[in-house]
């Protein structure tokens, strides 16, 4: 399970920084999305992977998993996704205002007329 | 006396929601007023609580009454306070001079303006790391909605570019977090201070990744070499009194610095010991070289001020990279000039850009300005300031890191680099000033030219108040000059505090009173 694990996160750290570098917004905004995915993913494995295990006290239980991550996890998973909301209404605004989807909003060489 | 310590996180959130929930039936003029209030009560409650953490008494609140490591801690100590009262005196004219006009572009203004001061205060407070990447990312996404408002092409680009760095950032500082608490089982600063020194061979690899990764997203926020490119741009292309409270900003990213460089990688750390310090002296020189070519090239006057705020983090960095007490003394006294001055400088940028109708801030011959002996005065006053000549407090400050670098083995590299930047950064403003107020053309009136559109018309009391907010900054460097004495001695004892973290550690794992209310 920890190879498994650590290579979906490898992955997606993979592709998320590949499509950051991309020059328009529509794959950079999907970048930071895998980023996040792969960073809650992390952040939910650096308290030990535990299977069936509860993560508060309990008299039948006689091994737990860690609760701290789960909730560090929560917390940014809310964060990302809010700022991902944001990051698309201002790529759109971008888009209009800009004229084109191009992150330092000018368009490349092969398109300009 | 512990509810001091969360004040300055409940009084902007407070008004920031009730400025919020008011945004529609109140009239302007009033939300105005409950915002330069509601950051008056701060001015207060930072001066408050230096008083009480002045003797080096070290203040918690635990939230939730969870008592530390297990729940999260809110701690003031010197360099906290201090920070704080830099923070609220610095938003304090920046919002004066917004409420003159630059406040009406949307609703929401006054409202992110207290969030940003949330995200702010919570940062310069909390003793968690987690917590701490809870504040950042408050402040970062009060500092979006505060870059492009006004809107415009340039501000939409620059604030892209902006949030996705920070984004990229954010992403960092959660492996950065992950790793640790994968490591040594603990988010707590202090805990983690008293982790990392006994950390075992086979987990300390892990543990110097860690703490590298933080200083990336640490030196992202303060502008370092090569993290800088974002900045300039950023600065000059939003509003005024938003760039000169984001000179606050990139102090945020040197106080994480400081204070992850001292608490938990500082001298007592044992085996990760000195892990800031050795990058720091090295890039913060480079930067101050680099940011000051980058204020000679600069083409306007805004985006000139954007590298000297480059210029400044670098010295700032330098004197933490000294890790001694008088570097960090010096550091902490040329943080306060470097801030005040950086705001006036983009405050009278956007007074002079806003009189020289089409030329804007341009470094091109343009028209005469009104009041221009004035203006030329302050200008002349921010310059010395910035650039760090006689007799004002950007020397003593200069002066100060030059007298501490010189006990260091570097001292050739940190003088040469200093002396020069500082050199540069002289010809780049006396440049711009000659071209601003001397190269005037007669030929072109004001009047004459097209007025620009971000330029609105403003009454004689509202140009008499910006000009105002100008002054008080200035004023404040220069009421930093006469304190200067007093001033040292507080950042003497705050680098001393620094540098031997287990009054901090002790106060926060095991309080003598409890730390609670009852």
């Amino acid at each position: 399970m920890e190879a498994l694990m650590s290579l979906i996160v490898g992955v997606l750290t993979a592709a998320g920084v590949y499509l950051m570098l991309r020059a328009r917004t529509f794959p950079v905004v999907l970048g930071l999305t895998l980023l996040t995915y792969a960073v809650n993913l992390f952040l939910f494995a650096s308290g030990r992977l535990t299977v069936g295990a509860p993560p508060i006290i309990r008299e039948s239980a006689t091994h737990y998993t860690d609760p701290l991550p789960q909730a560090l996890v929560l917390t940014a998973i809310v964060i990302s996704f809010a700022m991902t909301a944001f990051v698309i209404m201002l790529s759109l605004k971008a888009r209009a205002e800009l004229g084109n989807d191009h992150v330092d909003g000018r368009p490349s060489q092969e398109e300009a007329p | 006396m512990t509810t001091l310590t969360i004040a300055p996180v409940l009084v902007p959130l407070l008004a920031g929601i009730a400025l919020l929930l008011t945004r529609h039936q109140v009239p302007l003029w009033l939300r105005r007023g409950l915002n330069l209030a509601a950051v008056g009560v701060q001015v207060a409650v930072a001066l408050a609580l230096l008083t009480a953490v002045g003797g080096g008494d070290v203040l918690t609140y635990n939230l939730g009454n969870w008592p530390a490591p297990y729940g999260i801690v809110l701690v003031a100590d010197r360099l906290a306070a201090w920070m704080l009262l830099i923070t609220a005196l610095l938003a304090f004219f920046a919002l004066l001079y917004a409420v003159q006009g630059t406040d009406r572009g949307s609703r929401h203004f006054h409202s992110i303006y207290q969030l940003q001061l949330l995200g702010l205060n919570g940062a310069f407070l909390t003793g968690d790391l987690f917590n701490l990447f809870v504040f950042f990312e408050i402040l970062l996404l009060a500092s979006y909605g505060l870059l492009v408002h006004g809107g415009g092409a340039r501000r939409t680009r620059a604030g892209l570019h902006f949030v996705v760095l920070n984004l990229a950032g954010s992403t960092l500082f959660l492996f950065a977090a992950g790793t640790l608490y994968g490591v040594l089982g603990t988010l707590n600063m202090a805990d983690l201070a008293v982790k990392l020194a006994e950390t075992t061979p086979e987990n300390l690899g892990m543990a110097r990744t860690a703490g590298l990764l933080l200083f990336a997203v640490f030196a992202l926020k303060a502008a370092l070499i090569p993290l800088h490119l974002w900045l300039p741009e950023a600065y000059s292309a939003t509003s005024a009194p938003v760039a000169a409270l984001f000179a606050i900003m990139t102090k945020v990213g040197a106080y994480c610095l400081l204070r992850v460089g001292t608490l938990m990688f500082g001298p007592e750390a044992g085996p990760v010991a000195g892990l800031y310090a050795t990058w720091l002296l090295p890039l913060g020189l480079i930067t101050l070289l680099l940011g000051a070519l980058g204020a000679l090239s600069a083409d306007e006057l805004r985006r000139q001020v954007g590298y000297l705020v480059v210029v400044s983090v670098g010295l700032l960095l330098t004197a933490f990279g000294l890790d001694s007490t008088a570097g960090i003394a010096a550091g902490l006294y040329y943080l306060v000039n470097t801030t005040l001055a950086t705001a006036a400088f983009f405050l009278l940028a956007d007074v002079i850009a806003c009189r020289r109708g089409a030329s804007l801030d341009r470094l091109t011959a343009g028209p005469q300005m009104r009041q221009a002996g004035l203006l030329g005065g302050l200008f002349f006053l921010a310059a010395l300031l910035m650039a760090g000549l006689p007799p004002l407090s950007g020397f003593v400050g200069k002066l100060l890191v030059l007298q501490a670098a010189l006990d260091a083995s570097s001292w050739p590299w940190v003088l040469a680099s200093v002396l020069s930047s500082g050199l540069l950064a002289m010809i780049a403003l006396g440049r711009s000033g000659s071209v601003l107020f001397f190269k005037t053309a007669d030929a072109l009136p004001a009047e004459a030219a097209p007025s620009a559109p971000v330029v609105a018309s403003l009454g004689e009391w509202q140009e008499t108040m910006r000009l105002v907010a100008v002054a008080g900054l200035l004023a404040l460097c220069l009421g930093l000059l006469a304190a200067s004495g007093p001033v040292l001695g507080f950042c003497t004892a705050t680098a001393e505090q620094l540098l031997h973290p287990q009054g901090y550690i002790q106060a926060v794992l095991s309080p003598v009173t409890g730390g609670v209310d009852r």
